[in-house]
């Protein structure tokens, strides 16, 4: 039993290449994102692994078993739309039930397995509605207990919680982290938000233009991104990425950098900034106040950064300050976007 | 608030309903009662003018064998039409709203009946129908079968009619059909199709109660044009022969226009729009409330 392998997936409308050359592994029982932005072609490879989509070349395997061109029923595999795919003119346990009577199971069961999952999403009482007399919380509800009712051990999530507001998103959220873990589903979540990317994860694949971008847990991810634009992408505020041959206090970058590099690029994440004496002259343009922290937004010539400091500060816009951080807090990557060190290239300086 | 205000506004708002009540009247309501008081009144004639007579003329339109005739033959109409068009109608717009190449060719190929003129339509068909030099009989002859004349039996006028009917109206109730198709999301047979339902389980539980508002809609438009055909029999049989493709509308023509007897066709009009009426509240009360309004 191995979960989900992909094998250099790729799919072309065209000219259009919407996933390209995609290979990672999502072992059994683990949850894997899918991360980028929108129209990277996240949900064109997810829709693959359903079988919704044909391929156009590459391999997909779930379970050991070549999967490729198998019928979407026979894979094994449920699935959570983002427009949740309720049907609106049946009721909940209907909505519930519409797989298992697809596929003649009995009654007795059916009815077991509907209880069973009506008490875990917590629908007992709402089985008689209609979705449009649902909420939209209770809506998601319906279609995650339609996949615990399938009972099948892979289940692909396409943005399920992008039409919820905030703080139901992020309570959602965490019921599906729960029920991925409490049935042991190996899961493939698909999103664009990267919080929801960084909380839920085992592992992220970051995709841009339909291509892998980057693979890992969210701690390598965010920790030793190999890309600027997985530097970018994960992180609230993103990560600062200055041009370097555009900057002329050397002295005040603090760190080790490559002489004779033209385009060459440092990273440094707004929470290692901290406000100093001396170090790197910058304009404060506008100060976020968040309550607990205070993101200062900063101008260095025609360069923008963000700064993330704990708690107030006195600071008003308009001011020029000096700001520093730890030679180890810095990523170099180099013209072409490539990570070229940091962090992982000392670990010594950082343990 | 102000009485002289409150009036002005009752005055306002009447005002705003005037032109279309104006017309409702005119055009509706008057006509509809004033009918309903011919039927009441014998026919006129210079020696003895027109006079109060009661249900009369509904007790001698219940001792008139034709108007049975065309009552009966408009059921068979109704029958032979309503189911058969709307089942083509959707599989027609189940057809074309998959992508294919040259769909919107194809919609149009369905569309067109409904674009010609009635009496165009009618007379597309008199050459299909008629006897030896018609197209149906000239392909039938190559097979050895000798000719028919297809408007000219009365066993053979009525389906024929229908058949045309069928054919004009189809395409017609596609539209609605295929615009009903086109707001159904296709997830909907996705979720489905993860399940291992077949098209026909997605049909028969999914996709038919999502379009029974456009069914309910299309259904009381079929039964009320069953009703009211008048225009093909005009070029095609004049409810010949022997009244076997006589309705209902173009007997109340008849003896309005050409026996003269406008308080006969009153009689006739009044239980017409009985009829009409009564159907429209069954469809209205009895499939109403099955329907899931979206
Ligand atoms: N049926 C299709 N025909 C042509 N192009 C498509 C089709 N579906 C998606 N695309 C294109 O493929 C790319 C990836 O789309 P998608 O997988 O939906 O992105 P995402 O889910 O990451 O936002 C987009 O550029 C989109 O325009
Ligand atoms: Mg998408």
């Amino acid at each position: 039993m191995t979960g989900i392998e992909i094998r250099n997936l790729a799919k072309h409308w065209g000219d259009i290449r919407a996933v390209d050359d995609v290979s990672f592994d999502v072992p059994q029982g683990s949850l894997t994102v899918l991360l980028g932005p929108s129209g990277c072609g996240k949900s064109t490879l997810l829709r693959m692994i359903a079988g919704l989509e044909d391929v156009s070349s590459g391999q997909v395997h779930i379970n050991g078993q070549d999967v490729t061109h198998k019928d979407a029923a026979k894979r094994g595999v449920s699935m959570v739309f983002q427009s949740y795919a309720l049907f609106p003119h049946l009721n909940v346990r209907e909505n519930i039930l519409f797989g298992l009577k697809v596929r003649k199971v009995e009654q007795a069961v059916r009815d077991k397995r509907l209880q069973e999952a009506a008490r875990m999403v917590g629908l007992e009482e709402l089985l008689d509605r209609k979705p449009a007399n649902l909420s939209g919380g209770q809506r998601q509800r319906v279609a995650l207990a339609r996949t615990i009712v399938a009972d099948q051990p892979v289940c692909l999530m396409d943005e399920p919680l992008s039409n919820l507001d905030a703080k139901l998103r992020a309570e959602m959220r965490d019921e599906i982290h729960i029920l991925q873990r409490k049935l042991k589903l190996t899961m493939v979540y698909v999103t664009h938000d990267q919080t929801e990317a960084m909380s839920l994860a085992d592992q992220v694949v970051l995709l841009k233009d339909g291509r892998v971008e980057q693979i890992g847990k969210p701690s390598e991810l965010y920790e030793t991104p190999s890309t600027t634009f997985s530097a970018r992408f994960l992180g609230m505020p993103p990560m600062n990425v200055l041009r370097i041959d555009q900057i002329k206090d050397r002295g005040a970058l603090n760190g080790a950098i490559p002489s004779g590099s033209p385009g060459w690029q440092l990273g440094v994440r707004p929470e290692n900034i901290s406000i100093a004496d001396k170090g790197l002259s910058v304009k404060i343009s506008a100060v976020d106040y968040m309550g607990a922290e205070t993101v200062l937004r900063l101008r260095h010539g025609k360069q923008n950064l963000m700064a993330r400091i704990d708690g107030r500060t006195n600071a008003v816009p308009g001011e020029t300050l000096h700001i520093t951080w730890n030679a180890d807090d810095i990523h170099l990557f180099d013209e072409e976007g490539i990570r070229r060190g940091g962090i992982d290239a000392k670990p010594s300086a950082s343990a | 608030m102000h009485p002289s205000r409150n009036l002005m506004r009752h005055v306002h708002g009447w005002l705003l309903l005037t032109p279309a009540a104006i017309l409702l009247v005119a055009f509706t309501h008057y006509p509809t009662i004033k009918t309903i008081i011919d039927s009441l009144f014998s026919k006129g004639t210079v020696i003895r003018p027109s006079r109060f007579v009661g249900l009369a003329n509904y007790e001698s339109m219940y001792a008139d064998p034709i108007f049975w005739k065309v009552l009966y033959n408009n059921l068979w109409f109704a029958l032979g039409t309503i189911p058969t068009s709307i089942i083509l109608a959707i599989s027609m717009a189940l057809l074309v709203n998959r992508a294919m190449p040259g769909r919107s060719f194809v919609r149009m190929a369905y569309f067109t009946p409904t674009i010609l003129p009635m009496i165009a339509v009618a007379n597309i068909w008199l050459f299909f129908y008629s006897p030896d030099i018609g197209l149906i009989d000239q392909i039938s002859s190559w097979f050895g079968i000798s000719g028919h004349n297809w408007l000219g039996d009365p066993k053979t006028v009525l389906p024929a009619i229908i058949i045309m009917t069928v054919w004009k109206e189809a395409g017609f109730f596609m539209i609605f059909y295929l615009a009903a198709l086109q707001h159904v999301p296709p997830e909907l047979r996705e979720a489905a199709r993860l399940e291992g339902a077949s098209r026909w389980y997605f049909f028969r539980r999914v996709l038919f109660p999502l379009l029974m508002p456009t069914t309910l809609f299309v259904l009381i438009n079929a039964v009320l044009n069953s009703f009211k055909l008048v225009d093909h029999l005009f070029v095609l049989t004049k409810g010949g022969p022997d009244n076997a493709s006589n309705l209902l509308l173009y007997y109340i023509f008849e003896s309005a226009f050409s026996y003269f007897d406008t308080n006969y066709a009153a009689t006739l009009t009044v239980v017409l729009l009985a009829l009409l009426a009564i159907m429209a509240l069954v469809q209205f009360f009895l499939l109403d409330r099955r329907i899931h309004y979206r």
